[in-house]
């Protein structure tokens, strides 16, 4: 079996099933996005998470797409992805150095002693406690997903009452860049 | 063609006047109908409704384009794409609103799946009732959006111009392939300033290559003039760039042996002696051994489907370099993992390999060429494309082609089919000699296409003489076209080979299902010959061998009908070679003895 370093902290996993953010320069069109995800879904591709906003260039969308699948399968995707028409660049992330940030916000159950151990758990992972009522924390968090993943893992599963994540957002490390 | 010039002129000049701040304002069906003549669009098939009457009003004040109507919006669109595979133009259809793109969606999925420049303009409710279930609306861009090489909806009747230009460019260039435009009944109707219709196009994010990368053309060459068992292996995408003279004189150059894929038959001579047949499915035991045991595989504008390797598995078990020239990038490694690929336009890399030979001073080993045309010509001596005449009582399908073909080698002659065992036989037996003479839906397989694409072949070319192969089956599901030939006078022949079976089924039911054929046989069919005279044509009823060629000589003979020929042929045919699905490609039935 092969494996190949990946992500931030070279964590090994296998091939197959490596993960793939990829980043996609798109015009600002209605229906853009659904050619992106018809595309996913008529070919069979996974999706893990997409986000997609304008950038500072109102006409041109960005798109941070987490994927995986074998070597094969990820250049099919990304050969597909430029054959769009409303496509203009395309950058798998994970070819080189990267920085990968998601926004995960969790509501929790913060009632008692809870209450001091939850606020505790925010702070050692960076958190930061945006509403409060006397019985619960809404916690905001932002990192690379195993790091958000790993807070979820911390914290006793019966006290999650609401989890919502955006999604990897992704960008080259370095001075690489990724414009028209 | 005079009076489009005019129209040219006269744009030129309202483009002229606009300087003194004179802005013509023009409705945008007018709009689209100055596009249409600007982009030089002779003909148009449609089917008029609702949504489209604007449009049609605008058809109706101008009289450069022809407008044809069909029976069918599904017809619609394949005249238009039997009309763009025969002249490399591109093909333009036009419906309504709602069913009318339904209605569209088989023609349209089937230019896209062949590559097809094509763009299809359709109706759609006004901008204000889009999302409200108006009457005949539908999401046309959502329904049309994975069958498309791109949509586009109008929302406002000043970008009709640009969108027709760029929908027009996006479907001729690159990887050709079918363009859809909706327009909205009030953008149809609204007046907007005219300002001329653009000259040219950009596209940030569009930008096909055209040339080759020269390295990996030069990495080419060499493994290619290597090659102890070269093989050049070509596609349908030899016949979009209309690349089929540069083919031949790489095939003559090297002296290598070549095969064609049913979407590429006419891209190189059949008559000739390197050509070995078509590979695949039901290709000849000497293209299908070639392709498993070459050890350089030259594969131009193909893309290595399933119906042509077979099972990947087996083909990957013999070792061989692999070349691939593709204008799609994605076609590239697909199914095949291929050594050395070369994206580019299939003319300009072909003109650029040619280039290269004459000045390289290394030749193709004669040697291990000669030995290996004898290992092909001993594959070759099996004629495995001979079949059982029988006792001369029954027609045989096989000798119907073969029987046209003796007529018409040497004529003006362009072969239509449906999809089925007549469209195998018609690939087999007819051999092409000129690109774009053979025209059948290759990647979706639709039933019907035959006569609509005879009638749009015939309209562009009326001067020479179109057939139409096709099965008792496929005929029946757009057989109302007959009327349409017959409103625009567009005489086709239409040779059905009747033999009362949804053949294909009726063979893969014989093969895999052991004979149990479930719902494959077709009783209570109309009577042909009565129904071809019901719509004004005429209608021939063969039964015996002996008749086959007076009754297709006589149907020649009437130039300017159309003629309908029910031939009775052997219900039981098969086709041979056959490789099954999920085996290897030279894992072949040969005959019914080895069933």
């Amino acid at each position: 079996m092969r494996y190949r370093a990946t992500g931030e902290g070279g964590e090994k996993r296998r091939l197959e099933f490596m993960k793939h953010i990829i980043a996609v320069l798109l015009e600002n069109e209605p229906g853009a996005l659904s050619r992106v995800v018809g595309l996913f879904s008529a070919r069979g591709y996974n999706i893990e998470s997409l986000t997609v906003a304008p950038t500072e260039d109102p006409s041109l969308s960005r798109m941070t797409l987490q994927t995986n699948g074998s070597d094969d399968v990820i250049e099919q995707i990304t050969k597909h992805l430029n054959r769009l028409i409303e496509v203009v660049k395309v950058v798998d992330l994970t070819e080189g150095a990267y920085i990968e940030r998601e926004l995960m916000i969790v509501k929790v159950r913060a009632v008692g002693k809870e209450r001091e151990e939850m606020k505790r758990m925010a702070d050692i992972f960076r958190g930061r406690v945006i509403d409060v009522t006397d019985k619960s924390y809404t916690i905001e968090l932002t990192g690379d997903q195993a790091k958000n993943d790993a807070f979820l893992q911390a914290i006793e599963t019966d006290a999650i009452l609401e989890t919502v994540r955006t999604g990897a957002s992704g960008i080259g490390r370095g001075e690489r860049v990724l414009r028209v | 063609m005079e009076i489009s010039k005019a129209e040219l002129a006269s744009a030129a000049a309202a483009a002229a006047n606009s300087k003194s701040s004179i802005v013509p304002e023009l409705r945008g069906a007018e709009i689209l109908i100055k596009a249409l003549q600007a982009e030089n669009v002779q003909y148009v098939w449609g089917y008029p409704g609702g949504a489209v009457l604007h449009i049609y009003d605008a058809f109706y004040k101008q009289d450069t384009i022809q407008h044809v109507l069909v029976r069918h919006e599904q017809a619609a669109v394949h005249a238009a794409d039997g009309y763009a595979r025969a002249t490399g133009e591109v093909g333009v259809a036009l419906v309504t609103s709602g069913p009318g793109v339904t209605n569209a969606v088989t023609g349209i999925a089937t230019a896209y799946m062949d590559s097809i420049p094509m763009v299809i303009i359709t109706g759609q409710v006004p901008t204000h009732a889009i999302g409200l279930d108006a009457f005949q609306e539908c999401d046309t861009v959502g329904i049309t959006r994975p069958i498309v090489k791109h949509n586009f909806l109008v929302k406002d009747a000043r970008d009709m111009a640009d969108i027709m230009k760029k929908a027009f460019h996006i479907a001729r260039s690159g990887r050709p392939g079918p363009v859809v435009v909706d327009i909205p009944k009030d953008v149809s109707f609204k007046k907007v300033p005219y300002k001329g219709y653009p000259t040219s196009v950009e596209m940030r994010s569009y930008n096909p290559v055209r040339k080759g990368h020269g390295g990996q053309i030069r990495k080419a060459l060499q493994l290619l003039l290597a090659a102890k068992r070269p093989y050049i292996y070509t596609g349908g995408g030899v016949l979009l760039s209309n690349a089929s003279a540069e083919l031949r004189t790489l095939v003559d150059m090297l002296g290598y042996p070549c095969t064609n894929t049913l979407m590429g038959l006419g891209a190189y001579p059949a008559s000739d002696r390197k050509f070995l047949g078509m590979l695949g499915m039901h290709g000849t035991i000497e293209a299908n051994n070639a392709m498993q045991n070459c050890d350089v595989l030259l594969a131009v504008g193909a893309r290595f489907d399933d119906r042509v390797i077979g099972n990947p598995k087996h083909f990957a078990q013999n070792e061989r370099k692999i070349i691939h020239i593709d204008i799609d990038p994605s076609s590239i490694s697909k199914r095949v993992k291929v050594d050395i690929p070369i994206v580019g336009d299939v003319k300009e890399v072909l003109n650029e390999l040619i280039a290269m030979i004459k000045e390289s001073a290394v030749k193709p080993d004669a040697n291990a060429l000669g030995a290996w045309w004898d290992t092909i010509e001993g594959w070759r001596a099996r004629q495995c494309l001979k079949y059982d005449h029988g006792k001369g009582d029954v027609i045989k399908p096989q000798f119907v082609v073969e029987t046209l073909w003796n007529m018409t080698k040497d004529g003006d002659t362009y072969i239509t089919s449906d999809v089925g065992q007549h469209q195998m036989w018609a690939a087999q037996y007819y051999r092409f000699d000129q690109p774009r003479r053979w025209i059948n839906s290759g990647g979706l397989g639709t039933m019907g296409v035959g006569i609509p694409y005879a009638m749009g072949i015939k309209l562009a070319k009326p001067d020479s003489e179109v057939f139409c192969i096709t099965g008792e089956g496929s005929v029946q599901m757009c057989i109302q076209e007959l009327s349409t030939c017959l409103q625009y006078n567009t005489p086709i022949k239409v040779i059905s080979l009747n033999n009362r079976y949804l053949g294909m089924v009726r063979q893969w039911q014989e093969v895999e299902y052991e004979g149990r054929y479930s719902h494959s046989y077709m009783d209570a069919l109309p009577n042909f010959v009565k129904l071809a005279e019901a719509y004004g044509h005429v209608g021939m009823l063969i039964e015996r061998p002996e008749d086959v060629e007076p009754a297709l000589r006589e149907a020649r003979r009437l130039k300017d009908r159309t003629v309908f020929m029910d031939f009775r042929t052997d219900p039981t045919e098969n086709v041979f070679p056959m490789v099954q699905a999920g085996k290897g490609i030279t894992e072949m039935l040969l005959g019914s003895e080895d069933l």
